[in-house]
């Protein structure tokens, strides 16, 4: 699914925050990416998310090899990822139904085709009743939950989220996890970007670790 | 999405049908980009002040432009006969052949001959009016109105030297050059001050427009992390700057319109006056007619365009940034 070869990255003509970065991500996996605060995690997911190319190195994504690919090419290839900002990124003019529905609504998808749908998910991620509420009003659990599902609602095929328990309670934070195994036993290829070490140890997954802007790999 | 299985214990009750959910659904989508901002304000009033400006500056010139035309139209209809006394001719005689000559003539609207008493009174303004003027030769004039400023004069002049041999023909040919001059300079001056207006407005609008965009950086980012194509965000910006602009366009113009409007009643109103008659001397009827009307109509649209495109270009490059 997601194939890294010999990548690295650098911002200007700073030193290189990734080095030599060598894995492979596989389809219906569950993997953490951990490490120190600084250790490139975020720029990692970036290279993930098609938002920045790389310095050196060879990134596959769905078997297409991103450096030959263009603006629009990436954008579609994107709709095929979903991913939970650690901010969140709502947007404050819409509601929670409508932040939701945006995926879809960009692909260019009418608004009667998913509105169930839409709806049946806020449900499950326990946003039914704030389905018109504007995300200033939500708590931090109701955003980030809202954020997530505006992740997977266009049923992408691998999930990224960043620290995606760092602005909730341990309760919800265990629920949020029961949230990403459900979505993996469906079918979703999930990584989660966290230095919550009691996150990781509830769940028995593969671990991506990095440190001094190199990969380690623990399955 | 009932392919999405999750587990009903994540669920925090019972879920109700979603139909029975969608009344809690708002019927109208929201706008992708916020309809009312408050940088989006400030963009409708800079756009709106600098219309005013510039529809202001494009119709005062062109009621000059529309004036000085008019002079020049004025004074090249009309030319003078002029009769000096002769000693040992009858001056009325002459005076009465040469209007008889020039009515003869082939593009004469109309011929009046100023009388003695006439003829006098246009000499008070520099001898009084105390001044017996019997005992000098005051030419007499016959004031000629064309029926264009194109009449041949050549003929009209040859039948007054061969027929009235004291009467000469001025038909203000030094004064039509100097005034064509000064109009075509008022002219382009007012032309470059249009265009110098225009060029501040477009700039002022571009400027507020990357503003009013700025605060939209958050939008655009999501938009592109969601998966939208780049033409779908510029398209969508670029909507939404063309109404702006259009809505501040409309406000401006809409407001220069409705002053120059209020200017043309208004002098009508004082015609008869001697403020009004001034008014009228520079600027004619203070009309602005139907393609007065149009130059602010087409400044709105280039206004709102320019918005629109200024929008597009600033989510460009956006995204050129966007990590």
């Amino acid at each position: 699914m997601v194939r890294f070869e010999n990548v690295g990255l650098r911002y200007g003509l700073g030193p290189e925050v990734l080095r030599d970065l060598s894995f492979q991500i596989e389809p219906h996996s569950f993997q953490f990416l951990t490490g120190p605060s600084g250790a490139g995690k975020t720029s990692l997911l970036k290279l993930l998310f098609l938002s920045m190319r790389p310095t050196r190195g060879l990134i596959t994504v769905f078997n297409h090899d991103t450096a030959t690919l263009d603006k629009d090419e990436l954008a579609t290839l994107r709709r095929r990822i979903g991913i939970v900002f650690q901010d969140f990124r709502l947007l404050d003019h819409m509601s929670t139904y409508e932040n939701v529905a945006l995926p879809l609504r960009v692909m260019g998808r009418e608004e009667s085709s998913y509105r169930n749908g839409v709806i049946e998910l806020l449900h499950w991620v326990g946003l039914g009743d704030r389905i018109g509420a504007l995300p200033p009003v939500l708590s931090g659990g109701e955003k980030q939950r809202a954020a997530i599902a505006r992740a997977v609602i266009a049923r992408p095929e691998l999930l990224l989220a960043d620290e995606p328990t760092g602005n909730v309670d341990p309760n919800l934070a265990q629920r949020l996890l029961r949230l990403f195994v459900e979505l993996n036993k469906s079918g979703t290829t999930v990584v989660i970007a966290t230095h919550d070490i009691g996150l990781m140890d509830q769940y028995d997954a593969r671990r991506l670790v990095l440190q001094g802007g190199r990969l380690h790999v623990y399955d | 999405m009932t392919e999405l299985q999750i587990s009903p214990q994540f669920m925090d009750r019972e879920p109700k049908p979603p139909e029975e959910m969608s009344g809690l659904v708002s019927r109208a989508e929201s706008s992708i980009v916020p309809k009312w901002s408050i940088a989006g304000r400030a963009l409708v009033a800079v756009v709106a002040i600098m219309t005013f400006l510039a529809s202001l500056t494009t119709g005062a010139v062109m009621l000059v432009q529309s004036a000085a035309a008019d002079w020049q139209s004025d004074v090249a209809r009309e030319v003078t006969i002029q009769v000096r006394p002769v000693a040992g001719r009858d001056l009325d005689a002459d005076v009465a052949r040469a209007a008889e000559i020039a009515r003869a003539s082939p593009g004469i609207d109309d011929v009046r001959p100023y009388s003695k008493q006439e003829s006098e009174r246009l000499l008070e303004p520099w001898l009084g009016g105390d001044l017996a003027l019997d005992s000098l030769p005051v030419p007499r004039m016959i004031v000629v109105r064309l029926s264009s400023g194109t009449v041949s004069l050549g003929a009209l002049r040859q039948a007054l030297a061969d027929q009235v041999a004291s009467a000469s023909l001025d038909d203000h040919r030094a004064w039509i050059d100097r005034m064509r001059a000064m109009a075509r300079t008022t002219v382009i001056g007012g032309v470059a001050l249009v265009v110098l207006m225009l060029v501040a407005t477009v700039l002022s609008v571009v400027f507020a427009t990357r503003g009013a965009m700025a605060a939209n950086r958050p939008i655009v980012e999501v938009l592109h992390f969601v998966g939208a194509r780049s033409g779908f965000i510029a398209s969508q910006f670029q909507r939404h700057f063309l109404l702006l602009g259009l809505e501040g366009g409309l406000i401006g113009g809409g407001l220069a319109m409705v002053l120059f409007g209020l200017c043309g009643i208004a002098a009508g109103f004082g015609a008869g006056t001697a403020a009004a008659d001034q008014v009228s001397v520079l600027f004619g009827s203070f009309t602005l007619g139907w393609a007065g009307y149009l130059a602010i109509g087409a400044q709105v649209v280039l206004i709102a365009v320019v918005t629109a495109v200024a929008s597009r270009r600033t989510v460009n490059r956006t995204l050129q940034t966007v990590e």
